[in-house]
C-alpha cells in the first residue's frame, strides 16, 4: 500500500466542503464523530457511476449491469482487504451499523441464542447495541447484562468477569470505541476471555475503525460492524464482518429478491452468504463510494491517521484542562479523538448553540447514550470530535470559542 | 461573537438563566404540569396556583430556564383564559421572531426563532403550564 506524507493541509483541499462559510465564519467542524465529510474521490466516484455505468446489479444480461455488479463487488473485495478478512463472503453490506447489530440480534439472535441464554454489554453502548438486545431479550427470553465502566470510563475488568462467572453468556456484544467517552475497550483481550468462556463477541466498530487498523482475524471476533458515513463515505451503506461458518448457520433477515437460490409459490432455498442477507436492491452507488473511501483512507494509511489523531487529542485535552469549570467525561489511558464535556456555566446547547455562531460546529445532547449519561452523572453534554483533517488551529478556536462563552455566562 | 448570538444570549437570559426569579416547588399549589425534551433530557415542571401563581423547576438550558421564569412572571395574576392565549402570541414570537409589545419581557426570546432547533427550549415550559392548567380545570 502506498501511503502519502502525512499533510493536514493537503489533505483539507481533498475535502471541497472545508472551504465552506457558516454565519459568515470559517467552517470549523469538530462533528465528525456522528458523521465525517467526504473527500473528492468518493464523491467523484459515485457521480461516475452515474454518469458512466449506472444499472441494477446481479440481474442484467447486459454491458451496464455488469460493470456495476463488478464495482459494487470490488467494493465488498474492499471491505474484506480493509479488515483482513478470510474471504469476501465474509462482508455483508447493510444500511448502516444500527442494521448490521439487528441483523445479528434478530437472525443470530433468535436461532444460535436460546432462552435462558445471556448477551452481555456495557454501560457505554450506544443505543444501536443496546435496543436490539432488549427487543431480543423480550421476544426470544434471554437475558441481557449489562457489564460496568469504571468511573474513568474504562470497562470495568470485575464486573465483566461477574457476568460470565454463571457461564450462561453465549454473546458479548460490545463497543470498540465510546462515541462519548472515547475510551477503546481491548478487544483482543476481550475476544480471548469470551472464547474462553464458551460465548461469541461482536464489537462495534463505528468509532474505532476510523481511527486504528481493524485486523478481524488477528482480533478473531466474530462480528464486526460499522457504518460508511463516519469513515468519510456516504450515508446508507453499512458493513457486518461475520465469520464464515456463523453466516452460513444464519437464516435471512429481509426476504425478497437477490437473497434466494430458486423460488416456488411454496417455498424459497436461500442464496450462500453475503448475499443471503442483502435482500433487495442494495444501496449500489454509496456501497462503490464505501470503496472509494477505503481506497483514500488506505492511501494515507491509518498509522499516520493514528498518530495525527493523538497528537490532537492530547492537544485537545490539555486546552480543555486550561478552563475553569469544565469537566471531560472519561480519562481512559487508551482514547480516541472523542471529547465530550461539560462547563459549570453553560449548559451543553447553550454551547453548541453559541459556538456555531462562531462557525464551530459540535454535537450536544445525549448523544444516543442515553443511560451512559446517567451513569457518568450529567443529563447533557457538548463533544467535540477529529477526523483526520482536524488542525490545532481549529481546536485552538474550539479553546477561544469556549473562553468567550464563559465570557457571556460570566 | 455575532450579533445574533448576543441577540439571543441577552443579559435578561443569562440573568434569569443563572438566578431565577420565580424557581422553586411552592409548598402549595393546585396543579402541576411537566414537559420533556426527549432529544436532549431538559426537563421543566411548572405548578400553578388558582389567583395566577406560577412557579417552576427548570433543569436544562439557559433558554428552557429563562423562558418558564419569563414566563411565570408574565402570566402572574392571569386567568387561565388568558394564560392560554399568551402562550399562542408568544409561540408565534419565537416561531415568526417578530416582536409583540404586548408581551413585554417575554420578547427577549425571540432571537430563538433564529435557531431552529432551540425554538422548542422556549415553548417547553408553556405546554408544562397548559398541562397544569388543564389538571386544575379536571379537579375543579
Ligand atoms: C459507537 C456507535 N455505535 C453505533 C452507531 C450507529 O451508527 P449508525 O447511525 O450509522 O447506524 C454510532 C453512530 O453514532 C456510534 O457512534
Amino acid at each position: 500500500m502506498s501511503t502519502r506524507a502525512f499533510n493536514v493541509s493537503e489533505i483539507r483541499k481533498d475535502f471541497p466542503i472545508l472551504t465552506q462559510q457558516v454565519h459568515g465564519r470559517k467552517l470549523v467542524f469538530l462533528d465528525s464523530a456522528a458523521s465525517a465529510q467526504k473527500p473528492r474521490v468518493v464523491i467523484d466516484a459515485m457521480v461516475r457511476v452515474m454518469e458512466l455505468q449506472y444499472a441494477n446489479v446481479h440481474r442484467g444480461l447486459h454491458w451496464m449491469s455488469e460493470r456495476t455488479s463488478d464495482a459494487y463487488e470490488a467494493a465488498r473485495d474492499k471491505v474484506a482487504a480493509f479488515l483482513n478478512a478470510r474471504a469476501r463472503e465474509e462482508i455483508v453490506f447493510t444500511r448502516n451499523a444500527t442494521e448490521s447489530i439487528n441483523l445479528v440480534a434478530y437472525s443470530y439472535g433468535r436461532t444460535a441464542l436460546r432462552p435462558g441464554d445471556a448477551v452481555v454489554v456495557s454501560q457505554m453502548e450506544h443505543h444501536a447495541n443496546l435496543v436490539p438486545w432488549q427487543i431480543l431479550r423480550d421476544a426470544h427470553g434471554v437475558e441481557l447484562r449489562i457489564a460496568k465502566i469504571t468511573d474513568s470510563g474504562e470497562l470495568d475488568w470485575e464486573s465483566l468477569e461477574a457476568q460470565f462467572a454463571d457461564g450462561k453468556v453465549k454473546l458479548l456484544a460490545i463497543t470498540h470505541m465510546s462515541n462519548v467517552l472515547g475510551s477503546y475497550t481491548p478487544a483482543e483481550r476481550l475476544v480471548a476471555f469470551a472464547h474462553a468462556r464458551g460465548a461469541k463477541v461482536l464489537l462495534d466498530g463505528c468509532q474505532a475503525i476510523v481511527h486504528r487498523a481493524v485486523d478481524v482475524q488477528a482480533l478473531d471476533v466474530d462480528f464486526y460492524v460499522f457504518s460508511g458515513h463516519k469513515l468519510y463515505g456516504p450515508t446508507g451503506i453499512g458493513v457486518l464482518y461475520a465469520k464464515r461458518e456463523i453466516l452460513e448457520a444464519m437464516p435471512p433477515f429481509l426476504a425478497g429478491g437477490e437473497m434466494i437460490d430458486s423460488v416456488s409459490y411454496e417455498r424459497a432455498t436461500w442464496a450462500p452468504p453475503p448475499h443471503r442477507f442483502e435482500a433487495g436492491t442494495p444501496a449500489i452507488i454509496e456501497t462503490i463510494g464505501l470503496g472509494a473511501a477505503i481506497d483514500y483512507v488506505q492511501a494515507i494509511g491509518l498509522d499516520a491517521i493514528a498518530a495525527h489523531e493523538r497528537e490532537l487529542t492530547a492537544y485537545g485535552l490539555k486546552m480543555l484542562a486550561g478552563i475553569e469549570g469544565l469537566r471531560v467525561l472519561g480519562s481512559a489511558q487508551d482514547r480516541g479523538g472523542v471529547l465530550t464535556f461539560t462547563m459549570e456555566d453553560a449548559h451543553a446547547h447553550d454551547i453548541a448553540t453559541l459556538l456555531d455562531r462562531q462557525g464551530i460546529a459540535v454535537r450536544a445532547g445525549r448523544h444516543c447514550a442515553e443511560p451512559l449519561m446517567g451513569r457518568m452523572g450529567v443529563s447533557a453534554a457538548a463533544r467535540a470530535s477529529f477526523a483526520l483533517y482536524t488542525t490545532v488551529e481549529e481546536i485552538d478556536a474550539l479553546g477561544e470559542g469556549l473562553a468567550r462563552i464563559k465570557q457571556i455566562f460570566k | 461573537m455575532s450579533s445574533t448570538a448576543q441577540e439571543l444570549y441577552r443579559a435578561l437570559i443569562v440573568e434569569r438563566s443563572k438566578a431565577p426569579r420565580f424557581g422553586g416547588r411552592p409548598e402549595v399549589f393546585d396543579a402541576q404540569g411537566q414537559g420533556e425534551n426527549a432529544m436532549c433530557g431538559d426537563r421543566v415542571q411548572v405548578f400553578w396556583q388558582r389567583g395566577g401563581v406560577v412557579r417552576h423547576e427548570a433543569h436544562g438550558c439557559a433558554i428552557l430556564t429563562a423562558s418558564a421564569d419569563l414566563m411565570a412572571q408574565a402570566v402572574a395574576g392571569k386567568s387561565p383564559a388568558q394564560m392560554a392565549a399568551m402562550r399562542g402570541a408568544f409561540e408565534e414570537v419565537v416561531t415568526s421572531g417578530m416582536e409583540n409589545p404586548a408581551l413585554g419581557d417575554l420578547n427577549a426570546l425571540a432571537g430563538v426563532a433564529q435557531y431552529r432547533a432551540r425554538i422548542r427550549c422556549a415553548t417547553l415550559p408553556w405546554a408544562a403550564l397548559e398541562e397544569a392548567l388543564k389538571e386544575g380545570q379536571l379537579h375543579g
